[in-house]
């Protein structure tokens, strides 16, 4: 029995660590090589420049205010996407209190939960359309259309949500934000259920009201969760490709005139349309290093002492 | 270990505080609160309810619009439901977008189900030198950026001359699943009882036989969670075809896949002015999610957080 078992281990492993390694691991190892290259990206010719591509990078206006950006989505998609969905996630969990003094959703929950969650199932490909026809700068668009309707804009003058260089971030946050607190509505409410009921019941007969319950009561027993919404957040702002690229204007997204550039769609620009693809690998790894910074300080900053329940 | 409740600890503002109206916590006290409170959440419920459905119904209603009415008014009403539009967009390209997504699909899901249950399943059961730092190693790769790897993954696959083809895409799809695939069915393969286990090799069956016919079929839920969620992430995958599937010469077809393709039909909008068939397409691409989601709600939602509350 032993014998056979240690070919059975490799057999099993094989292909799928093959796999993994050719198109995942190999791929990120090489990116560190070659941002110390001047490597364009057509042959296998180039030369080793050392650290100037990272030099070059820190005198990149673009790709500094690309940074920039993406800390602008860093503070305000977590913060409002956590704030939403722990407020419907406590409505539609422990927010009922009609029957027998018992903590229950309120009417409903089942239906709102289902329907929140949809966003999350569509592609970015599709909120990109949806929102494009959304944000549309004429009486078509559904949010010009419905405020000219409301008399709050006059009809000449239609608000150019993607092309005000004030307005486009907003935008976009809306969007991600829109995506995702169906998710995490459904996330924090997996954790609220898995909070006993009789914490609750005992609140209640003591007479805590729903903001007490829900601050001194379901907040902290939440807090691991919120602290995992928060590094997903954290990552996904971080990124932005998809909506950026497709959403702003110009040649990968970011504008108007770079007002909604991020790291990201920097990245590609250099790399599929100017050829700089040693330059690219440079960003990807500034990429990461910010990555990996913002996950850390997040979970520093979030860390509290855990509560059992 | 056993931390004391904090609401225990610190808890003794709860029924003493100020605010709140204690030993008379009257059913009357109850609801006058309750109504006005109701009304205010039950509102903002709806309300929010409303922002999700109303922009997709609005717009699957514009594709039953003329290009004219689209620019007018945003909430005309169309004039004629014709179904037309629908067969000019899937002719337009949106259907050779929507084949070739299911044809890579219909294999990188299967692939991605055999190989990540097979890792997973000898990584959780088989205890030998650096199993753990394998199960780090595959784990990792959740935790990283597409970004990073991007471009040395461009060269990668065209390399091994697979750029534009469909089992190029497969590969990359399955080895970037396969992290999440991995972790998952990990913790599932851990739960199953050694006893059935050990009862299937006593009675003469190889580890591989075991595998397929014994424990393979008891993951049965934990494989259909994340067969969804692959399908779910691999459908709306944007990033890697983008990179990987562009046409490499004059006569190289074209092979984009749905993503990208609605993408790329927006973009032509913007100068041929077909608004409705864009409409159509995104309706088109929708409704398949729609439907998977509304027949698997339950474990949709159930796959994607105990996946992330681990």
């Amino acid at each position: 029995m032993r014998k056979g078992q240690n070919r059975f281990v490799v057999g099993f492993l094989l292909v799928p660590v093959a796999l993994y390694l050719i198109f995942v691991i190999w791929p990120y190892i090489q990116t560190f090589g070659y941002s110390l290259t001047d490597w364009k990206g057509q042959s296998q010719t180039f030369a080793f420049i050392g650290l100037d591509n990272y030099t070059a990078l820190f005198e990149d206006d673009i790709f500094l205010q690309a940074i920039w950006h993406n800390i602008l989505f860093l503070v305000f998609i977590p913060v409002i996407t956590i704030l939403l969905a722990l407020f419907f996630a406590f409505m539609l969990n422990a927010g009922g209190r009609g029957r027998a003094g018992g903590v229950s959703g309120v009417a409903g929950s089942g239906f709102y939960k289902i329907v929140y969650f949809f966003p999350q199932v569509l592609s970015l490909a599709i909120l990109a359309v949806l929102f494009g026809a959304v944000y549309r700068s004429d009486s078509g668009g559904m949010l010009n259309g419905l405020l000219m309707k409301l008399g709050l804009v006059d009809e000449s003058a239609p608000i150019e949500w993607l092309n005000e260089p004030n307005m486009v971030l907003w935008a976009l946050i809306l969007v991600v934000v829109w995506h995702g607190v169906g998710f995490y509505l459904v996330l924090f409410s997996a954790a609220m259920q898995a909070i006993p009921r009789d914490i609750y019941e005992a609140a209640l007969i003591d007479g805590a009201g729903r903001a007490h319950t829900f601050f001194r009561i379901t907040l902290p027993l939440l807090w691991d969760s919120v602290q995992t919404a928060w590094v997903y957040l954290g990552i996904a702002a971080m990124d932005m490709f998809i909506l950026v690229s497709t959403m702003t204007a110009g040649e990968y997204g970011g504008g108007p005139d770079h007002h909604s550039e991020v790291m990201a769609t920097v990245m590609m620009r250099n790399f599929l349309l100017y050829g700089r693809s040693g330059y690219a690998c440079a960003m990807g790894v500034v990429m990461l290093l910010l990555t990996l910074i913002v996950s850390v300080v997040m979970l520093r900053a979030t860390r509290r002492e855990r509560v059992e329940f | 270990m056993s931390a004391p409740l904090k609401t225990a600890s610190r808890g003794d503002s709860v029924p003493t505080g100020p605010t709140v109206n204690k030993g008379r916590t009257g059913p009357g006290d109850e609801r006058g609160e309750g109504v006005v409170l109701n009304v205010f959440s039950h509102g903002f419920l709806a309300l929010w309810a409303l922002l999700i459905v109303l922009p997709l119904l609005w717009l699957v209603l514009s594709s039953f619009k003329t290009d004219a009415q689209i620019g007018g008014s945003a909430f005309g009403w169309p004039e004629n439901w014709s179904f037309d539009v629908f067969s000019r967009a899937w002719d337009k390209g949106i259907g050779d977008y929507f084949v070739n997504t299911v044809i890579v699909l219909v294999f990188s899901v299967p692939l991605t189900m055999l190989f990540g249950s097979m890792a997973a399943y000898v990584l959780a059961r088989y205890p030998f030198t650096g199993n753990r730092l394998l199960y780090y190693f595959f784990v990792a790769g959740a935790m990283f950026p597409v970004f990073l790897a991007l471009v040395p993954l461009f060269f990668m696959v065209k390399r091994l001359d697979m750029l534009n083809t469909y089992q190029g895409l497969i590969l990359v799809y399955v080895a970037y699943s396969l992290p999440f695939t991995v972790f998952f069915m990990h913790a599932f393969f851990r739960t199953l009882p050694t006893a059935v286990f050990e009862a299937a090799i006593l009675d003469g069956a190889s580890h591989t036989r075991t595998f397929f016919q014994v424990m393979l079929p008891m993951a049965k839920p934990g494989l259909i969670s994340v067969g969804i969620f692959n399908t779910l992430g691999q459908w709306n995958q944007f990033i890697l075809p983008t990179v990987l599937m562009q046409p490499q010469s004059g006569d190289d077809p074209e092979r984009y896949v749905l993503t990208q393709g609605l993408i790329q039909l927006q973009q032509q909008q913007g100068y041929a002015s077909d608004l409705p068939v864009l409409f159509a397409g995104v309706t088109i691409a929708m409704i398949p999610m729609l439907v998977v989601y509304l027949s698997f709600q339950r474990q949709v939602q159930a796959g994607l957080t105990s996946a992330t509350l681990k």
